[in-house]
């Protein structure tokens, strides 16, 4: 870890008010520096509070306890060095998919011509150039993450968070949207934090893993991983790493 | 199978055609029943001047300018209050049981309280012009009037907006806040426009009913003019065929009306009915 953190989260701890009063913890003291240009995987059982953590570290939730820091500031509000892609229905169903795509450069004030430009420069990234002019309705689910994914780099964030971009998706395409996720990473240079509940996705994505586990929220373990890319799924040290985080994931306590 | 899918929905009208056509033979009364060709006459000839009260279309025309001035008048309050009312949860529980103590009450109800507040003033007492032909056009609108319209097309609009704007999906605002929309922003360009197709319904359902309270806010005292007074006064000359003619042409400038709203629902909000929200 020779580079300064580009992002530092420190003591994160959430807590929710649930509907009969209680206080339900959600993430407790979670401590996690992202290097810069890495690929961090997030992965851990539905309710480890996983998302959680990318929505605050957005700025798009207050954290009870703890703070994130975005190059040594705390993160208080969204912003658009920080990109978030979401799993489904993100899209704005009234927009052309160009229109979507130029979204965040149109709430930041950009002409017209020069976000349309722009914006049709990402849909070339993620082969989508020639649908600029449909709808997300007609659209698949596949090409939907595509747009969601040219949109939030055509904003030019520093981070991509991704919160299970490819969870709604078969599993064939969801494969191919990893390795065109990964070229577009190592093409951009951006730091990436995806969480999933995949080891696959994550043992194939990702430099470092992060493994949580539930109620409360806690990091467990974090893993380097240092297979070269591409990687492929018939690799033995592949097999054996997801071995192994299944085998963590399932303690004997589910 | 051609020939019935188009046959069928020329049943109805063909058959109460036949029935009117044979009661009004068999009745033999123009009051009660006055014959068909004799409405129609009426209809062919728009412009024709009936019982010295100007014709069937100026009287409409009149008519439509009031409803559009009381109807726009909700719009312009019941939008920008239902997007807020939608949005902001503590803004709905301020207002929302107030409103809803208005809302049975069926805007006929509030004649009686509308005639002792505005009485016979209309905008031309509003805007001081007091002769001429402005002041012929100006009279009248009667702002009772307006009030009548404007309850009946209130609600449906408001309740449409607070509901449009309750459903739009929470990842729509994320994703937004996220590419670094702003507050205002957000209104403009995510919760209307995600809104709009339950908005635009609102406002199809609302200038029905204000064009239903049209008739009542006619028959209001000081009323000289438009569709309603028309019919009524046409009434008291036993002029049944005349009364017959007014209804069919409201009739058919509210369908015409909802067939513009269900056009602009169809074009501009195709997205709608085929987004999973």
């Amino acid at each position: 870890m020779s580079d300064t953190p580009i992002i530092n989260i420190q003591g994160l701890s959430k807590s929710f008010a649930t509907k009969s009063g209680d206080q339900l913890q959600a993430l407790d003291d979670i401590n996690l520096s992202i290097r810069p240009r890495s690929f961090t995987c997030i992965v851990g059982p539905s309710g480890c509070g996983k998302s959680t953590i990318l929505r605050i570290a957005s700025g798009l939730e207050k954290a009870s306890l703890g703070q994130v820091l975005y190059k040594g500031d705390p993160v208080v509000k969204p912003g658009a060095d920080i990109g978030l892609v979401f799993q489904e229905y993100s899209l704005f169903p009234w927009l052309s998919v160009l229109d979507n795509v130029a979204a965040g450069p149109e709430f930041a004030g950009v002409d017209k011509q020069t976000r349309h430009r722009d914006a049709l420069g990402f849909l070339n990234m993620v082969n989508m150039a020639e649908f600029k002019d449909a709808f997300p309705h007609e659209l698949s689910g596949g090409m939907r993450q595509r747009v969601a994914i040219a949109r939030a780099l055509a904003n030019e964030p520093d981070v991509l968070f991704m919160d299970e971009p490819f969870g709604a998706l078969d599993a064939h395409t969801r494969i191919l949207l990893q390795q065109e996720l990964l070229s577009l990473w190592e093409m951009t240079h951006k730091t990436v934090v995806l969480v999933t509940h995949s080891v696959d996705e994550a043992v194939f994505l990702a430099d470092e893993i992060v493994i949580m586990s539930a109620r409360p929220g806690r990091i467990q373990d974090v893993l380097t991983v240092d297979m070269s890319r591409p990687r492929t799924r018939a690799d033995k040290a592949f097999g054996e790493l997801s071995e192994f985080l299944l085998h963590s994931l399932s303690p004997d306590r589910v | 199978m051609k020939f019935f899918s188009f046959a069928v929905p020329l049943l109805a009208p063909v058959l109460l055609v036949l029935c009117w056509i044979w009661m009004a033979a068999r009745i033999a009364n123009q009051v009660i029943l006055p014959p068909m060709d004799q409405v129609l006459y009426i209809l062919a000839h728009p412009f024709e001047d009936l019982i010295s009260m100007g014709s069937l279309t100026s009287n409409l025309l009149v008519s439509l300018v009031r409803v559009l001035l009381g109807y726009a008048s909700a719009v312009a309050i019941a939008i920008p209050l239902g997007v807020i009312m939608g949005y902001y949860g503590m803004v709905f529980k301020a207002f929302n049981g107030f409103l809803n103590l208005f809302r049975p009450i069926p805007p006929l109800a509030w004649v009686p309280l509308v005639m002792a507040w505005f009485g016979i003033s209309s905008l031309a007492t509003m805007t001081g012009v007091e002769t001429g032909q402005w002041y012929v056009y100006l009279n009248n609108i009667k702002f009772s009037m307006l009030f009548i319209i404007f309850v009946g097309a209130f609600y449906p609009i408001l309740t449409a907006t607070i509901h449009g704007v309750r459903s739009v999906n929470a990842t729509l605002l994320d994703s937004a806040r996220v590419l670094g929309a702003g507050q205002s922003q957000i209104f403009r360009k995510i919760l209307i426009p995600a809104a709009m197709p339950a908005i635009i319904t609102g406002m199809r359902i609302g200038l029905g009913i204000a064009w239903m309270c049209l008739v009542s806010a006619e028959m209001l005292p000081g009323s000289l003019s438009g569709i309603g007074y028309m019919i009524t006064h046409a009434f008291t000359l036993a002029s049944t065929d005349i009364v017959i003619a007014g209804m069919i042409s409201i009739g058919c400038v509210g369908a015409l009306m909802d067939m513009v709203f269900r056009r602009v629902e169809k074009q501009k909000f195709s997205w709608q009915r085929q987004t999973n929200s």
